[in-house]
């Protein structure tokens, strides 16, 4: 088949070389020769800087001193008393830093891996532990895509639980990213009449099953609305959320059709024993409360080449992902062999999660 | 004497006339206090916790707090129904009243601020929608919109007045030249805030609920009718404990745009029904659920059949000229329709905007005690700030309160 004929001819595959030399430079290189690559590596001030180095009006100055003044002052107190640790006044020289560092999103590759040293040292010195915490930028010519076999899946839900252990969701709020809908034959796709919190042995007589998570829009919704620009859709094609930046205003939770996001109603406990150390800065590291997350193909997985956690769960198969752009993976193949469909096509939305039956 | 010395003198004398006054007042002073500081505590409990202390989930995920502030935005934008005729018309009857109506719409905007605020997830953080300071998602996102409009409209409405009264302090004619200007632009902003506001739900694909083209004229027409019908009722109560002057015609004119509001108002709730009645589709079931209850559970039908009722009987009683006249019906009227549409408007709009969810999922909100302590603590506070803003404002304007040199 020709890769002319792609089913998902919508999404913006060219992005990635229209947005090559924007990352770089109007001449094309990288090395420079062309003059104006001095002055690139100045422009985006972040972080710590972000906040501090900018050019302020009076205003803005008053503004900004306020709340450091009633967020620092405690970090402040503790790193100047003479009776404290050393250790404590790391830990409030190292809160004082995470309070104002800029958006994860408009940080230099410098910057991302200084505040995910800031993160795992913090860790380090409440637990003793070491996390193994990566900041692992989308590799060229990748955009993650997924595949369900409805005629597969048997209702398990191993996808869930291990999505639950891979991502360090809080345990007691039964935060769950994947929803399993138990329908009944003979009703089709009828989502309101099934049921996505079943207690008994599956596979039930007479029903079928189908998972939703968060379906990597190509045209996300929950983006537009966000006033901080605290979740945005990486150049792979996943839609990730700044957990640090985000202010809880819980918009893209009013805005998302397909019920993909997650809120931390209380401030989230994992066991310390079953805390998933493999961590990414955009993926299942630890959450606070009051911030938006959801499921990120396991972004801590999926950028080093390996399989999301539902999908490596599943006994059943029912589970494909991939990348899109690579024309023999195993999606592809589904995408151009199966009749694949999608949820609520008519919003516009561009899911990046495909559903077909055998 | 310098400019900065008269305001130091007004505060002063603002500060004292706040403090002091007769029995009923300190009382209700008092009353709002406690209301207050009952909220502050129930705030540092959430605050502590988390949202988790509120009713609201990941199934419906505004609630109390949302509906309170989309209310509110609306009775800060009826102050223009006031502003209108007094600046831009000049119509004298209204001028009394204006006043007043600016400093309900401070008291609702400071309210609309707090009630975003309690709802944020990280309120220690909300300096990242500081534009220039963090990242601000302007134009994408309606919420950054509603920022700017309802600071620039708080602006808009302290400056104004302050500038009036600041002139009849120092017993000096306020020049129309300078705040003419401002109450033009007020008028269009005030339009501009509610539309928005309207906007920030209008323009979700996601909740078919409210994604219609009616939303944001209803959001107006609502707020026309339930802004000035506070204004009402609060004239009311400043005629009857004040010596301020505010003829029965002033009400009345007042009472007339509250009339025609709500009748707009009416019309175009029959319009929605219709739509969502007449033909239902898979969309209409949030009004199902809202109306009729949607698989056994109905917890907002009592909240709406409250609603509609109250509405009809005060539109149809308000449009009758005998009725409207007579200050005790009026009042009685207002009163209902002010509630209608608080519910309406409130519950009865964000609530089924969740129900049932985007994969038909009912699952029913029921706000806390602790929501609902805050919440009342938020509406004491707005009422406690406008108490000091109208008894400075009156004082003033009585000649009660004048610089001594």
């Amino acid at each position: 088949m020709s890769t002319n004929n792609k089913k998902w001819f919508s999404l913006n595959l060219t992005n990635k070389k229209k947005q090559a030399p924007s990352s770089g430079c109007g001449c094309g290189k990288s090395e420079g020769g062309c003059g104006s690559h001095g002055q690139q590596t100045q422009q985006r001030k972040d972080g710590f800087d972000q906040v501090l180095g900018a050019n302020m009006d009076r205003r803005n100055a008053f503004k900004q001193l306020t709340a450091s003044l009633l967020a620092g002052a405690g970090a402040v107190s503790t790193a100047c008393s003479v009776s404290s640790s050393d250790t404590a006044k790391e830990k409030a020289q190292i809160d004082w830093e995470e309070q104002f560092k800029g958006n994860y999103k408009l940080m230099t590759e410098e910057e991302k891996k200084s505040t995910v040293d800031r993160l795992v040292r913090k860790h380090q010195l409440k637990t003793e532990d070491t996390l193994n915490m990566s900041s692992k930028s989308a590799e060229e010519d990748v955009l993650f895509g997924y595949a369900f076999n409805i005629s597969k899946c048997q209702g398990y839900m191993d996808c869930v639980s291990a999505c639950v252990e891979e991502n360090n969701q809080d345990r007691d709020s039964q935060m769950e990213y994947i929803r399993i809908h138990e329908m009944k034959d003979g009703k089709g796709l009828n989502f309101g009449e099934a049921d996505d919190n079943y207690y008994h042995e599956v596979p039930a007589d007479g029903h079928f099953y189908m998972g939703t998570q968060c379906f990597h829009c190509d045209n996300p919704p929950c983006v537009e609305v966000c006033p901080v620009q605290a979740t945005w859709k990486e150049p792979d094609g996943i839609v990730v959320v700044d957990y640090d930046w985000c202010v809880g205003c819980r918009y893209c939770m009013a805005a998302c059709p397909y019920d993909g996001r997650r809120f931390n109603w209380k401030t989230p406990e994992v066991p310390q024993e079953e805390v998933n150390k493999n961590q990414h800065y955009l993926g299942n590291r630890l959450r606070k409360k009051g911030v938006m997350e959801k499921c990120t193909f396991c972004i801590q997985r999926s950028r080093k080449g390996e399989n999301p956690a539902c999908v490596e769960a599943c006994p059943t198969g029912a589970r494909i992902f991939g990348n899109l752009l690579d024309p023999n993976s195993t999606l592809r193949w589904v995408l151009e062999n199966k009749k694949v469909f999608r949820l609520k096509e008519d919003l516009g939305t561009d899911p990046k999660f495909w559903y077909f039956m055998d | 004497m310098g400019r900065l010395k008269v305001f130091k003198k007004l505060v002063k004398d603002s500060i004292d006339i706040s403090t002091h006054g007769t029995r009923k007042y300190h009382l209700w002073m008092a009353f709002l206090t406690a209301v207050m500081l009952a909220g502050m505590y129930c705030y540092a409990i959430q605050l502590k916790e988390g949202l988790v202390v509120t009713g609201m989930t990941d199934r419906v995920s505004w609630g109390l707090y949302i509906s309170n502030f989309t209310f509110l935005v609306g009775v800060a934008a009826a102050a223009v129904m006031l502003v209108m005729p007094t600046y831009v018309l000049h119509d004298v009857d209204f001028k009394q009243a204006v006043l007043i109506g600016e400093g309900v719409a401070v008291a609702a905007l400071l309210m609309c601020l707090a009630f975003v605020v309690a709802d944020m997830g990280g309120p220690s953080v909300l300096w990242h929608m500081i534009p220039g300071l963090g990242v601000f998602n302007f134009p994408n996102s309606m919420l950054t919109w509603d920022v700017l409009v309802l600071n620039g409209y708080l602006f808009i409405n302290i400056t104004i007045p302050f500038y009036i009264l600041f002139r009849h302090y120092q017993g000096k004619e306020a020049l129309s030249r300078v705040y003419v200007p401002g109450a033009f632009l007020s008028v269009f902003w005030a339009v501009g805030i509610h539309l928005v506001t309207a906007f920030l739900y209008q323009g979700l694909q996601a909740r078919p609920f409210w994604n219609n083209a009616l939303l944001g004229p209803r959001f107006l027409a609502s707020a026309f009718a339930a802004g000035p019908a506070l204004i009402i009722l609060v004239l009311s109560v400043i005629r009857k404990h004040t010596d301020f002057p505010l003829p029965d015609k002033t009400i009345k004119k007042i009472a007339l745009v509250v009339t025609v509001a709500a009748q707009i108002n009416l019309i175009m709730l029959g319009s929605e029904l219709f739509k969502e009645f007449y033909a239902p589709t898979h969309h209409s079931e949030s009004a199902y659920y809202l109306y009729f209850g949607l698989h056994g559970k109905h917890a907002l039908m009592p909240w709406i059949w409250t609603a509609i009722p109250l509405n009809i009987i005060a539109t149809i009683t308000l449009t009758f000229h005998k009725f409207r006249n007579n200050l005790t019906i009026l009042y009685i009227c207002c009163f209902l329709l002010f509630v209608a549409i608080w519910i309406e408007k409130g519950f009865g709009l964000i609530v089924p905007g969740f129900i049932p969810g985007p994969y038909g999922k009912i699952v029913e909100y029921l706000p806390t005690g602790i929501e609902i302590g805050v919440t009342l603590g938020i509406w004491a506070m707005g009422a406690f700030v406008f108490t000091i803003l109208a008894r400075t404002a009156i004082g003033i304007e009585t000649g009660k309160l004048r610089l001594k040199s």
